[in-house]
């Protein structure tokens, strides 16, 4: 239908008036926002920028004076407080290695089971239990050293009274992550959408069936992520250990009912010694450390990912 | 272990001479409310042995509530109270010496959204059996449920597959062969193809057809021609307000054969709902 040129010749200026005005809307960006978002992703990347140059100097630092020191016989030898060419972390990385298995044995059970507890069975209608999961998430964020005399008074000395031994250790150390390793458990079963719960119990499926046979498998990925952070953790702490009987100087190697030493106990000592060689001594443990940690955490990033579910 | 337990075992049921007027379940005067506040009121219905019952109603009718109380899921909700009178095969579901456990055994439940365990898919049928410690000929148990599910043929080369790989209407049989594996006496299933496409949704409803030779089936469904299609009797419920409408509640409006709710109800909000003038 030819209505001639007039309307449509109108019809075109008006539709090319339109675009204008829409691209004009489009590009004018006041310039204040312009230059307000430049400046706030500049900020955020001197933020992380801090963040890395400081670890990075730590690792560097570490690296070039411990890296002298580093040999198989670090791993071999007694400590010394005379020979430092010949000192190693043998009872220190024994000492490690049985405080560890000791948290991981007090703190699988005991986490996963207070994680079970407070998800599955307890009321959150009573304020009993209210108390206790806000108190949970407090213990996780005490200061170390609060364990340590907490220890001393109540392992060491105190009720239990095991004397300064290295159980004594791996209990004031477990007792330290246990609230992380609660918290991390009751993250990964609650995660384990209720309809799993139902699907189970709708088949006849007992509460405890349901537990041991769908959440808890569903969750472990999530959980053992928790527990190897923990750990990690664990190993790295030193204030707690100082006071419930890591010593330094043990040329044995330490079984659980001895006194006994940890590395970073260990690189603790070496490292206040006025001697040059005894600080590169130091930071050779610390590699070690940070080889150890860095394993275990890749570890445990790998797990998430690999078991990660979206349900 | 021996629970102590209603005392019926499916098998007795389905020999049993009666037929098809048998009852499975009578409701006298049910409700529920939720810490005091009412879910559904004074539902008196009988549902009949070897029938597939339709609940249907608008949203918030409390269909689903009523559902869940009739294998007792309702118990996993602290704040609900179920009142009346329910029985199941003439005995007090709701009775002292009756253990939710050995309930749910034998009234199986379909969920709304298919809800496969995170296990392989001969895992998710064999999980009823195993718990329930009948473990012998797992591999029949397992080929037989899949296959009254009409699922076999689609899956029985990939046994050991994760169950979430399969497509959702296949999820949803594998749930229905969950459930029949632990051989139970009556199916539940609430909205089981509200999440599923056409097709899927008419597979899983020629399923409770040929399912109800050998179940009583109990379904919620939001769709009233599915309702027609599958159901042999028909329950409307509809909400109620109080006075004030301050709160509001299910109650059941007509309780019937699906074909006379459909074609000539005795109530005109059930004709008014069925023909899609109201809700």
């Amino acid at each position: 239908m030819e209505t001639g040129g007039m309307p449509s010749e109108r019809a075109r200026l008006a539709a090319a008036g339109a675009r204008a005005t829409v691209a004009a809307s489009l590009s004018n960006r006041p310039r204040r926002d312009v230059v307000l978002n430049t400046a706030f992703a500049g900020l955020l990347f001197l933020a992380v920028m801090i963040a890395l140059a400081g670890l990075a100097a730590i690792l560097v630092q570490a690296f070039i004076r411990g890296a002298p020191a580093l040999s198989a016989d670090l791993f071999t030898n007694m400590p010394s407080t005379l020979r430092p060419e010949s000192a190693g972390f043998r009872p220190a990385i024994l000492g490690s290695l049985e405080l560890i298995a000791g948290v991981i044995l007090f703190v699988v059970p005991v986490g996963i089971g207070s994680a079970i507890y407070l998800e599955e069975y307890a009321d959150k209608s009573k304020w009993w239990n209210r108390v206790i999961e806000v108190n949970i998430q407090n213990l996780a964020a005490v200061p170390s050293i609060i364990y340590g005399i907490l220890g001393l008074g109540f392992i060491v000395r105190g009720p239990l009274d095991v004397g300064f031994i290295l159980i004594a250790g791996s209990l004031t150390l477990a007792l330290l992550v246990l609230p992380v390793v609660i918290i991390a458990a009751r993250e990964a079963i609650r995660a384990v959408p209720d309809s799993i719960r139902q699907g189970s119990l709708a088949l006849g499926a007992t509460r405890w069936q349901t537990i041991r046979r769908q959440v808890l498998p569903a969750s472990v990925p999530g959980i053992a992520t928790g527990v190897i952070l923990a750990i990690s953790r664990a190993l790295g702490e030193a204030a707690p250990l100082l006071l419930v009987g890591a010593t330094v100087f043990i040329t044995y190697d330490p079984t659980p009912l001895e006194r006994f030493s940890a590395m970073p106990v260990q690189i603790f000592q070496y490292a206040t010694r006025p001697q040059e060689e005894f600080q590169t001594l130091a930071f050779a443990g610390v590699i070690v450390m940070l080889g150890v940690l860095l394993a275990m955490n890749s570890f445990a990033i790998w797990l998430r990912n690999r078991y990660e579910r979206t349900w | 272990m021996e629970r102590p337990a209603i005392a019926v075992r499916p098998e007795q049921f389905r020999h049993a001479a009666g037929g098809r007027q048998e009852k499975v379940f009578e409701l006298k005067n049910v409700g529920v409310d939720y810490g005091g506040a009412d879910a559904v009121k004074d539902i008196s219905m009988d549902v009949r042995r070897n029938d597939v019952t339709a609940l249907i109603g608008p949203s918030g009718c409390g269909k689903s509530t009523l559902l869940r109380c009739l294998n007792r899921m309702n118990d996993l909700i602290a704040a609900a109270n179920v009142h009346g009178e329910l029985l199941y095969h003439g005995e007090d579901l709701y009775g002292p010496s009756v253990d939710p456990v050995q309930v749910r055994k034998l009234i199986g439940m379909v969920f709304q959204k298919p809800n496969p365990f995170p296990k392989s898919i001969y895992d998710n049928v064999a999980f009823g059996p195993r718990v329930l410690g009948e473990t012998d000929d797992l591999d029949a148990t397992v080929e037989e449920a899949l296959r009254s599910a009409a699922l076999w043929e689609e899956v029985k080369d990939r046994l050991d597959d994760n169950a979430f790989g399969l497509s959702g209407g296949q999820q949803q049989r594998l749930c229905i062969a969950r459930c029949i594996a632990v051989r139970p006496d009556t199916i539940l299933m609430d909205e089981p193809c509200s999440a599923l496409d056409p097709i899927s949704t008419g597979k899983i409803e020629d399923l409770m057809i040929e399912l109800k030779d050998e179940f009583s089936i109990v379904i919620v469904t939001h769709n009233m021609q599915q309702a027609a299609r599958v159901s042999d009797r028909t329950a409307f419920l509809m909400v109620e307000l109080d006075a004030d409408e301050d709160n509001r509640w299910g109650r059941l409006v007509e309780y019937d054969d699906t074909e006379k709710i459909f074609t000539n109800p005795a109530d005109q909000r059930t004709e008014d709902y069925v023909s899609g003038k109201v809700g």
